[in-house]
């Protein structure tokens, strides 16, 4: 199998505060990857990262076997040596940040517009919107209204749309669950297993709602203070003694 | 209180006004809205439009009488000083503002000023310190309409304002509402970093956002410079004011930079005509009205007013 994404021992800091202190990380063409970790643990920083948001102090990430971002030290902060987020984006990789990040003051339309800035082609943009709002009905009814007027489900939902609008490859979800009834978590999971499986798109998941995200996944990873402490198949994670106590409350 | 033809008058000549501080109020709302900062040169971008218009004006018309070619010229003008100053705006920008721009929030402001100084310096050493005068592409003799107590009177002048003054909103409010590059613009300046997510590049959109409210100070210029002087410093004043109106208007708001100009331009006239005050108190009376507005709206008529949401 080939790595679609491959995170090699990176390090980011913000100041004097350590974030991730050597993460390596690896997902596989089709599945779905999800990393659990408590807050602060360094996940939206490993994300960010990915997306060139975040310089790296050492190691490196590559993508479909390019590098995309390298360390470059602790004192080029801010000229680190990786591709500009858009770049990284245009290549096929779409990130759902932590709390949505929808553009409240836009209407729904307008957000999935933006979604597919790098399409220039206009009827595939008309044509992905339509299959976004088959895919999630209730952004085809609220297609007009300012996202603000959204309810945090909708929200979640008209972010994963937006992403999914740039048709990637990979796709990065930051706590898609965050804040939401459970039957909206479910909904929403259950729609990222459509994504993947019928969509083959490659799914990076970040989740403080463990058990659900490691149903969801093929591959698991534990995140601890900047350091992955466990690695193994999901199903493997959902049954380890150490995973159930600290994680999964039992 | 007048009759209404007074009052309307009035309203027309505020209008006038205000139209000319919304052209320029847009160009700081529209920087701000981006990238947080107050660009205090705009208010000499202004005055360079109005020279290079001025320059370009003469040289098109020479000693031909007035004649419906001047007004053609003007046009001409307009249009190249518009687009010279779209340039200057993003040549500034990429040697004086962008180097600064993962410095403290203090160094672009004070970059700004520093430009404000070079190019009004530089107006006065280039073009000297004697102020000129824009003529008049038409006869600006006033048309009446109405006649005895009901006429009210509006020059050509007044009108070239007002339609190009509406004329360049409309066309601004729909790139920025319709086009790919003006959502992409509202995108960036509503959370950058998510803009660049979608692969929008925020250098291409800064540039562009300078371009624009550049050009728009520069039509503002020359529109000024037809009733009151052109030189070195013209711009400080009106740009203060300009900016002022933004801030009331909601800064980082495209219609209340709009709202914001045409209701300074509206103060400064009713508080003069229907009031009685004196003609040099009123910038007083105008900026206290703002001042209150402020107090019970702190950011501003259109500004949102809410928290970050986690
Ligand atoms: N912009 C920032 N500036 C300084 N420290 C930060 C910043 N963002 C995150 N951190 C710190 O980095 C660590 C990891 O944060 P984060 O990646 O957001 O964790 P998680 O997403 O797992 O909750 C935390 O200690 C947090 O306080
Ligand atoms: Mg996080």
């Amino acid at each position: 199998m080939s790595s679609l994404l491959s995170i090699d021992d990176i390090q980011v800091s913000y100041g004097n505060i350590k974030a991730l202190k050597g993460v390596s990380i690896d997902a596989q063409e089709g599945q779905i990857v999800c990393l659990i970790g408590a807050n602060g643990a360094g996940k939206s920083t490993l994300l960010r990262s990915i997306v060139g948001l975040e310089p790296l102090v050492s190691g490196q990430i590559s993508y479909s076997d390019s590098v995309i971002a390298q360390g470059h030290g602790e004192h080029h902060r801010g000229h680190a040596n990786c591709l500009p987020t858009e770049q990284i984006c245009s290549l096929g990789i779409a990130l759902v940040p932590e709390g949505r990040r929808v553009f409240a003051d836009m209407t729904v339309e307008e957000n999935l517009d933006m979604g597919a800035f790098l399409v220039k082609d206009k009827s595939e943009i008309l044509k992905r919107k339509s299959e976004m709002y088959d895919f999630f009905p209730i952004l085809g009814q609220r297609r007009k209204q300012k996202t603000r007027s959204l309810s945090g489900g909708e929200q979640q939902m008209m972010a994963i749309a937006r992403a999914l609008m740039s048709s990637p490859h990979l796709l990065l979800l930051d706590e898609p669950g965050l804040g939401l009834a459970p039957l909206v978590v479910q909904d929403i999971f259950s729609k990222i297993s459509i994504i993947n499986k019928e969509n083959k798109v490659t799914v990076f998941l970040v989740e403080q709602n463990a058990r659900m995200a490691l149903r969801a996944a093929d591959d698991g990873y534990v995140m601890e203070n900047g350091l992955i402490v466990l690695s193994d198949k999901a199903s493997a994670l959902l049954a380890n003694p150490k995973v159930k106590s600290a994680y999964l409350g039992q | 209180m007048g009759s209404v033809s007074e009052f309307f008058q009035h309203f027309l000549n505020g209008l006038t006004l205000g139209g000319i501080y919304a052209l320029i109020a847009l160009g700081y709302t529209m920087v701000y809205g981006i990238l947080k900062f107050i660009n205090f040169a705009h208010g000499d971008i202004l005055m360079v439009g109005a020279y290079i218009g001025l320059f370009i004006f003469d040289f098109l018309r020479g000693d031909k009488p007035l004649s419906a070619w001047w007004f053609v010229a003007f046009m001409i003008a307009m249009l190249c000083s518009m687009v010279f100053c779209g340039l200057l705006g993003m040549f500034i920008e990429k040697v004086a503002y962008k180097p600064l721009r993962k410095a403290t929030r203090l160094a672009p402001l004070l970059s700004a000023i520093g430009v404000s100084f070079v190019l009004s310096n530089l107006a006065a050493w280039l073009f000297g310190t004697q102020s000129r005068k824009l003529e008049y592409p038409f006869d600006n003799t006033p048309i009446v309409i109405g006649s005895g107590s009901n006429a009210v009177s509006i020059t050509p002048h007044q009108i070239l304002i007002l339609v190009a003054s509406a004329l360049m909103m409309l066309i601004l409010k729909l790139f920025v509402d319709k086009s790919r590059m003006g959502k992409a613009m509202r995108a960036t300046s509503l959370d950058q970093d998510t803009a660049k997510l979608m692969g929008i590049k925020s250098d291409h959109v800064i540039s562009l956002t300078f371009a624009i409210g550049s050009a728009l100070a520069a039509c503002g210029g020359m529109l000024i410079a037809l009733d009151f002087k052109v030189y070195a410093t013209m711009g400080t004043m009106v740009g203060l004011k300009a900016f002022v109106a933004a801030v009331v208007g909601g800064i980082g708001n495209i219609s209340g930079a709009m709202l914001g100009g045409l209701l300074l331009g509206l103060l400064e006239t009713f508080g003069v005509a229907l009031l009685g005050i004196p003609q040099g108190y009123k910038d007083a009376i105008a900026f206290g009205v703002l001042i209150l507005i402020l107090l019970f709206k702190p950011d501003g008529l259109l500004g949102k007013n809410e928290k970050e949401k986690v």
